[in-house]
């Protein structure tokens, strides 16, 4: 029997395809060209794109499918860095035992704030989540300096353990000896591409969340979950249990975040508290909105633009908009700057504002209603030519 | 011995007395009607049957287990199921979706981590779901948003989701409350036809006296929370006390 559809293995490939190429796609513009700032094809950015996949598809599992509004997720992301960046600490820099933890600890953390968030429904939930958030947050930023080592954020020390690494092994967060920040350059022509091998394991794990997603969402869970979604009472009523339910999916979503927040720790090691705070979360929230809730492939997006915006958005500062207006006459170029530079540069927030108001007003279906309209449309215009050819043969 | 047994159960919101010692008895394989003005109580005793509310005093027994303190999901798992005077159904899933998830829940009980498995490869939900679907005749509609459906289409998918669980008691809350006459009259046919097939027990709540006397078996009239009244159809017809429940001091 098929384990995924037909459909659905190539929504896989389609991702598949994108990550692996994504150092070429991301990277459109030549390395000299006035264009090259809007290039994203370098490894920190790219690293960040799929690190947040990671986390909206989690959160889209809970989200997209019960409805449920958690605005807590950073508390299982900043935990899961914390985890990770102790296993660096005490193991050594080999990545995967700072990641099976950082998935349990986010686990049973978000199994502890699902059992009593779940407890209510609706704003409550989303409040209770929240609460518990700040107050991790607030935690780690002062009581619980010995474990977070409070606002400086947890990173290693030459004076730490690390009882499992070699005076071989290097000395920065790797995979079985071959390092996370190794990047490979491509040269070709004025393009210059870069492959970095911490890219690719996040990728790795990436296409293996996405997958376990698709399973989720075409499974009798995923369909309890997306019936809990629309009618509590039915469930009720139809001898379903609601609450093992929602906290299941509460906590593999709590778990999603905590692999990224592991990741985000194995290509960078340290972990701050900040990581954890309410706008973190918020920022979840939005990607998943953004993207569109509830589809596979939303979230995803959702997290790519939106970090899109956030790293190259806010690299336009005035400067570089006086650099592209500098052939206009100097009054009218200084007011076409200060009408723009309120967007860019600092500004990146209010045209992501704009943007996210227009998408949740005009396509409610997020980014993946956007494209799905483009595509009927592409189809009804090919339709269009076929009715008009079949107008020649005579109907019956 | 009744298949549900309910005894000198009372029922008070604050100062109201909705329930004032209620007797029932539903006999295993019959159509049992509770009728009642307004405001008699009726909604009240059937929330108390699935564990909606719980009784002040008194004892709700079914098959033999009590009822009182048991949460809804696990009373429907003992084999009650209820429609609901307005369609309670899921109506951001399909239809087919809508008859599928009864269907697990009846195989997989109140809660299985299925999270890798496949709806599709479940060929015996499948089977049970698409026949129930034919029995209420909405297999063409299986696609269907079940949102967009008419009321009566809305209705018959919310009892088809109840009768595939095979239930042993089944609990219609004004079944054909707000319905066309010609939605009433194939609700009466589906229903009669289930309860000849299947012999399911069923208690009704109704306000449709049509719909009473062509159905029911054995009739029980509640008014102000009480039973006044608990008789076979024929005799209910005319029965003093019932008209004057009904008319009230109109009557004296």
């Amino acid at each position: 029997m098929k384990s995924i559809s037909n459909a659905d293995m190539r929504t896989l490939m389609f991702v598949a395809i994108i990550t692996i190429l994504a150092p070429f796609i991301m990277n459109p513009f030549p390395t000299e060209s006035a264009l090259a700032q809007f290039n994203a094809g370098y490894p920190d950015l790219m690293q960040r794109f799929i690190i947040f996949g990671i986390l909206a598809i989690g959160f889209n599992i809970l989200f997209g499918l019960t409805g449920y509004l958690s605005f807590g997720h950073a508390a299982f992301l900043g935990v899961g860095s914390y985890a990770a960046v102790w296993m660096f600490k005490l193991l050594g820099y080999g990545i995967l035992p700072g990641l099976v933890l950082s998935v349990i600890v986010a686990g049973i953390f978000s199994l502890l704030i699902g059992f009593i968030s779940l407890r209510r429904s609706g704003i409550y939930f989303s409040i209770l989540t929240l609460a518990f958030a700040q107050m991790s947050f607030a935690l780690a930023y002062s009581v619980l300096t010995p474990l977070t080592n409070g606002e400086t954020g947890l990173q290693v020390y030459a004076d730490d353990p690390q009882f499992l690494q070699s005076a071989t092994a290097p000395n920065v967060p790797h995979l079985f000896g071959m390092k996370m920040n190794d990047t490979f350059s491509l040269n070709m022509g004025p393009w210059d591409f870069q492959f970095n091998f911490g890219y690719y394991i996040c990728a790795i794990f990436m296409l293996i969340a996405f997958y376990l997603s698709i399973r989720i969402f075409r499974s009798p869970f995923g369909m309890m979950l997306r019936a809990v979604k629309t009618n509590q009472t039915r469930l009720n009523y139809t001898g379903i249990n609601t609450r093992p339910y929602t906290l299941a999916a509460f906590v593999i979503s709590g778990m999603y975040a905590g692999l990224a927040g592991g990741l985000m720790a194995s290509m960078d090691p340290l972990a701050g508290a900040e990581r954890m705070q309410w706008t973190a979360s918020g920022e979840i929230v939005l990607m998943t909105i953004l993207g569109g809730t509830g589809t596979l492939l939303g979230p995803v997006m959702g997290a790519g633009f939106i970090k899109y915006f956030e790293n190259i958005f806010s690299k336009i500062n005035e400067t570089v908009l006086h650099g592209w207006f500098a052939w206009m006459p100097d009054g009218l170029e200084n007011a076409i700057v200060w009408v723009l530079h309120l967007f860019t540069g600092k500004g990146w927030h209010l045209t992501l504002g704009i943007l996210f108001m227009a998408i949740v007003i005009f396509l409610p279906g997020g980014l993946m209603e956007g494209s799905n309209r483009i595509a009927n449309w592409w189809k009804r215009r090919k339709g269009g030519d076929n009715a008009s050819d079949a107008t020649a043969t005579p109907a019956e | 011995m009744g298949i549900l047994e309910v005894k000198n159960v009372n029922k008070s919101f604050g100062g109201l007395k909705a329930l004032q010692n209620v007797n029932l008895d539903i006999e295993e394989g019959k159509i049992h009607a509770i009728i009642g003005p307004n405001g008699a109580g009726k909604s009240t005793l059937l929330n108390c049957f699935v564990g909606k509310l719980v009784p002040d005093t008194g004892t709700v027994m079914f098959d033999g287990d009590s009822l009182l303190g048991i949460k809804p999901y696990e009373i429907n798992q003992m084999g009650v199921s209820r429609v609901f005077q307005t369609p309670e159904i899921f109506s951001e899933l399909s239809v087919w979706e809508n008859t599928l998830i009864p269907c697990f829940a009846k195989r997989d009980g109140a809660f299985t981590l299925n999270a890798l498995g496949n709806v599709a490869d479940n060929k015996d939900v499948a089977e049970r779901a698409e026949q129930m679907l034919v029995d209420v005749d909405l297999i063409d509609k299986r696609d269907m948003l079940a949102s967009s459906m008419s009321r009566g289409d809305k209705r018959r998918l919310e009892m088809a989701m109840c009768l595939s669980q095979n239930p042993k008691l089944l609990l219609l809350d004004e079944p054909t409350a707000g319905m066309a006459r010609a939605d009433t009259e194939s609700t009466i046919e589906l229903l009669k036809t289930i309860q000849e097939k299947l012999k399911i027990t069923m208690a009704i709540i109704e306000h449709d006296m049509g719909v009473v006397f062509s159905l029911a078996q054995k009739i029980s009239v509640l008014a102000q929370g009480t039973v006044i009244v608990e008789d076979l159809p024929e005799n209910i017809k005319g029965h003093p006390k019932v008209k004057e429940a009904y008319l009230g001091e109109a009557q004296v």
